[in-house]
């Protein structure tokens, strides 16, 4: 799309990062030219966030380099990146709810007038980046909390452009926005490209990318896979870019065909905020895989299953009976369990010891006086059984390691016998041989009879694991796989590169 | 999305910081009317005068205060610094004419000093303000209380004009609380330190990204509240005619201050409210006060009732915040 011979703007020549000896970026090429709009896919983990975090000066990279316009520079940190002119727009916003938008835009860097704050030209100023980008309607005298989520991060944007950003990164743009804001950001992204600004735009849903961008560059495992003119793409061959790695190691045995028991628990057009109405049943003895990308519903899902944020409409059933789960205390005493995804912000104590943390669901449920001496033995003995490795069950907590970790939870739910057991990333930061005993101990719980829901970003683990799999997209299942399926069909459905393949019944 | 955004924007900013606005009104008629069937009457001049005389040291306390909650800090240590500093003013002055503004100077580099000591205690040390402010209180009350039994020094009769002089009506003390405040208030509005402090208070990292060196304002928040601290400390000197080494701690000046910061709308985790509220917090406090002195009320009973309107007023605007929080979620999905 641009000639060879004009100077890109960002150029990242043989990045490299790596995290307590994991490889995540290895030899990343990237050029960005003025006016362009590049946008830089892959699955979850292929190592987008860090080459977006390197480039915008949050991360050094380990080896390789930067230049800006043809010169070498080094980002040491965010202020710098910024100062040479990389702005990102996060996810989540860098703003502050209660002051203005002019307040927010120029923040730092407020524009004085003997030696005080000219408001005025704060506001003119910040009126006139507005109007630069079509977005007029929004008040620099406004306070920002009053803004729509859009317009915040049109905030966000003009924030950037104060500091005459001539590049800029903008890391899931829409994932925040509702679908009639999407166009409008569409437009915005226009306009900022015939600006002569360049944009990195990080995304994994194929359809935006189709439609902004002029060039892509393929990530997947840390590595660069290509880069190719939007033009000579298509979705199939972008998801064959993406996925399509060798199995690492062996799951094992699914369930037999047909083997799977009476109904465990049953969704019927259960739907909230941030679900569609869900169809789903989930059979005793069965690993129903879902799949998806990140903010697909997948962990909405879970969440509202074990009653987080509960479903408010449809109905959910367990083992055929209706009910109702407003709050997790009532999920666990349904007999539901939940390893989260946030295995140290949501699922441990930190700072308590291992028998703490596995007593945690019965102390929290069951009465005092219910079984005292007898559920630390039983407790001690499940322990054992998932082969927890600790100096005591007294030592803290968070000197084990994440499978270890992950095992004393498993133990903690073990011992109030769930019916229905929800994994959110169950070896998320598990090392190999940890995740295959997990992965032993998922299948073990399906075979005693329970019924097993896991969501997963890895589509080895996905594949390998599971009797079913659904895959999400927006808040709602775009399809059913049966098991075996190929990576391909996974990424398929969850970017919308297809639809719908099997319509579940 | 933008006729939804105009429509919202017309509706009345109703703040939570100016909510303690109408309860001032309510306090006084309720009040008046209270004190009025009692027999007496809270809206003569000397009533009024001694609830703005009230409402002076206090309020010049809790302007500091306010800038310290509004950039995420607090502060405890003010009440000994009071202590400390009408000591300073009374010793050094020492009844000589010729020494007040000495002494002045040196309550003000006193303060300001403890005030660079908590905020260098919070910033490089990364103690937890409450902790921090509340470990150099104690060390002044250590000191206070090793040192002196009872009042200290004295002030001479041309200081003590600051005390009980007024302008018409109005008590030369409030005229300084007003200044006090005023000059605060435009710090907020219209100096860089002021838009940096609350950007600081609403989110650490988005100032720091932003370039916003938070250490140095953090240190410069502290002196000033120290600096208010000091200030009150003159003020309760020349009230007294010496030095006192319980003034403060008895005067409760310390969650008092926090108390009508609270009132006046400033939310405790930082970064929302501002000076005109923690004016309205005080006065409403100084009423609640001066009714319950004019009824002869019993004083364990005034804490009680002081006690239910702090936690109503927060329960009040605890509500509404999440009110138009939830609307926001509303619109967004």
């Amino acid at each position: 799309m641009q000639p060879d011979s004009e100077q890109p703007l960002l150029r990242m020549r043989g990045v490299g990062k790596a995290f307590f000896g994991v490889r995540v970026l290895d030899d990343v090429d990237l050029d960005l030219h003025s006016g362009q709009v590049h946008a830089l896919v892959g699955e979850n983990g292929a190592g987008k966030s860090t080459l977006m975090k390197i480039a915008s000066g949050v991360y050094q990279p380990d080896s390789g380099s930067l230049e800006l316009s043809g010169r070498p520079v080094a980002l040491p940190d965010p202020r710098a990146a910024q100062t040479a002119g990389i702005g990102i727009i996060h996810q989540e916003f860098n703003l502050l709810p209660e002051r203005t938008v002019a307040e927010n835009v120029f923040l730092g860097r407020e524009p004085m007038r003997r030696g005080l704050v000219d408001r005025r030209a704060m506001q003119s100023r910040t009126a006139e980046l507005l109007a630069g980008i079509g977005e007029a309607t929004i008040a620099p005298q406004t306070r920002v909390g009053r803004l729509s989520v859009a317009q915040q991060q049109v905030v966000e944007i003009v924030k950037a452009l104060a500091l005459d950003a001539r590049v800029l990164i903008m890391d899931e743009p829409t994932a925040s926005l509702a679908d009639h804001e999407v166009e409008l950001l569409y437009a915005l992204v226009r306009r900022l490209q015939q600006r002569g600004i360049g944009i990195l735009y990080v995304s994994h849903r194929l359809a935006e990318v189709f439609d902004l961008s002029g060039r892509i560059t393929v990530l997947k495992d840390g590595r660069r896979v290509t880069t190719l003119d939007t033009a000579e793409a298509t979705a199939d061959t972008l998801v064959r870019h993406m996925v399509g790695r060798e199995l690492s190691h062996y799951f094992p045995e699914r369930a037999a065909p047909g083997s799977a028991g009476a109904s465990r628990l049953q969704l019927s057009a259960a739907g909230n905020g941030r679900l569609r109405p869900v169809d789903l049943e989930l059979r005793s003895g069965e690993v129903l895989g879902v799949g998806g990308l990140q903010g697909s519903g997948r962990s909405a899902l879970a969440r509202a299953v074990f009653g987080i944020d509960g479903f408010r409409t449809g109905q959910l059933l367990l083992d055929g009976v209706p009910v109702r789960v407003r709050s997790p205390r009532q999920a666990v005493r349904a007999g539901i369990a939940y390893v989260t995804e946030d295995r140290k912000g949501e699922g441990l104590a930190l700072s308590q010891s291992v028998l703490d943390n596995a007593l945690l669901a019965q102390r929290s449920v069951r009465p005092r006086w219910f079984g005292r001496t007898n559920r630390t033995t039983t407790v001690r003995e499940l322990l054992d059984a998932v082969e927890v490795h600790a100096a005591g069950t007294e030592q803290e907590i968070r000197y084990l390691s994440g499978g270890n970790q992950q095992k004393v939870i498993l133990a903690r739910w073990l011992a109030m016998k769930p019916r229905v057991l929800l994994f959110d990333e169950p070896t998320r930061g598990i090392d190999v041989g940890a995740k295959a005993a997990i992965h032993d101990l998922i299948r073990q719980l399906a075979a005693d009879g329970a019924a097993v829901l896991m969501i997963s970003s890895e589509l080895p683990e996905l594949i390998g694991m599971s009797d079913r799999i659904v895959v999400m997209r927006d808040g709602a299942i775009a399809g059913e796989l049966p098991a075996g399926s190929s990576e391909e069909a996974v990424m398929g459905l969850a970017t919308g590169a297809t639809t719908s393949t099997e319509v579940p019944a | 999305m933008s006729t939804d955004t105009v429509r919202r924007l017309r509706l009345p900013q109703l703040d939570a910081t100016n909510g303690v606005w109408p309860a001032l009104a309510v306090a006084l008629i309720v009040g008046g009317t209270l004190v009025a069937l009692d027999g007496g009457s809270l809206f003569t001049e000397s009533s009024m005068i001694s609830l703005l005389q009230r409402a002076a040291g206090l309020g010049i306390v809790a302007v500091g205060q306010t800038i310290a909650i509004l950039a995420g800090s607090l502060d405890l240590s003010v009440a000994y610094v009071i202590s400390l500093t009408s000591l300073v003013a009374a010793e050094t002055m020492a009844g000589s004419d010729g020494m007040v503004l000495p002494a002045i100077l040196a309550v003000l580099a006193v303060s300001a000093a403890i005030g660079l000591l908590n905020g260098l205690l919070i910033t490089k040390l990364r103690i937890n303000a409450f902790i921090a402010t509340l470990g150099v209180g104690l060390l002044i009350k250590g000191y206070l209380e090793q040192g002196y039994a009872g009042p200290a020094g004295s002030v001479p009769t041309s200081f003590q004009h600051l005390g009980y002089d007024r302008l018409g009506p109005v008590p030369l003390s409030f005229l300084l609380f007003a200044a006090v405040a005023a000059a605060i208030w435009f710090t907020l509005r219209s100096t860089r330190y002021g838009h940096h402090l609350i950007a600081t208070g609403g989110d650490l990292d988005v100032a720091r990204l932003s370039g916003v060196r938070t250490d140095r304002v953090l240190i410069r928040t502290h002196v000033i509240c120290s600096l208010c601290a000091g200030i009150a400390g003159l003020y309760l000197a020349s009230r007294l005619g010496a030095g006192a080494p319980r003034v403060g701690a008895e005067g409760g000046y310390d969650l008092e201050s926090i108390a009508a910061v609270v009132l006046g709308g400033t939310v405790l985790a930082g970064g929302r409210g501002g000076v005109t509220g923690t004016v309205g917090g005080v006065l409403l406090l100084a009423v609640i006060d001066g009714v319950f002195n004019q009824l002869e009320v019993d004083s364990f009973f005034k804490q009680m009732v002081r006690g239910v309107v702090i936690v109503a007023a927060v329960a009040v605007y605890a509500l509404r915040l999440r009110r138009t929080s939830d609307r926001r979620k509303a619109a967004v999905a």
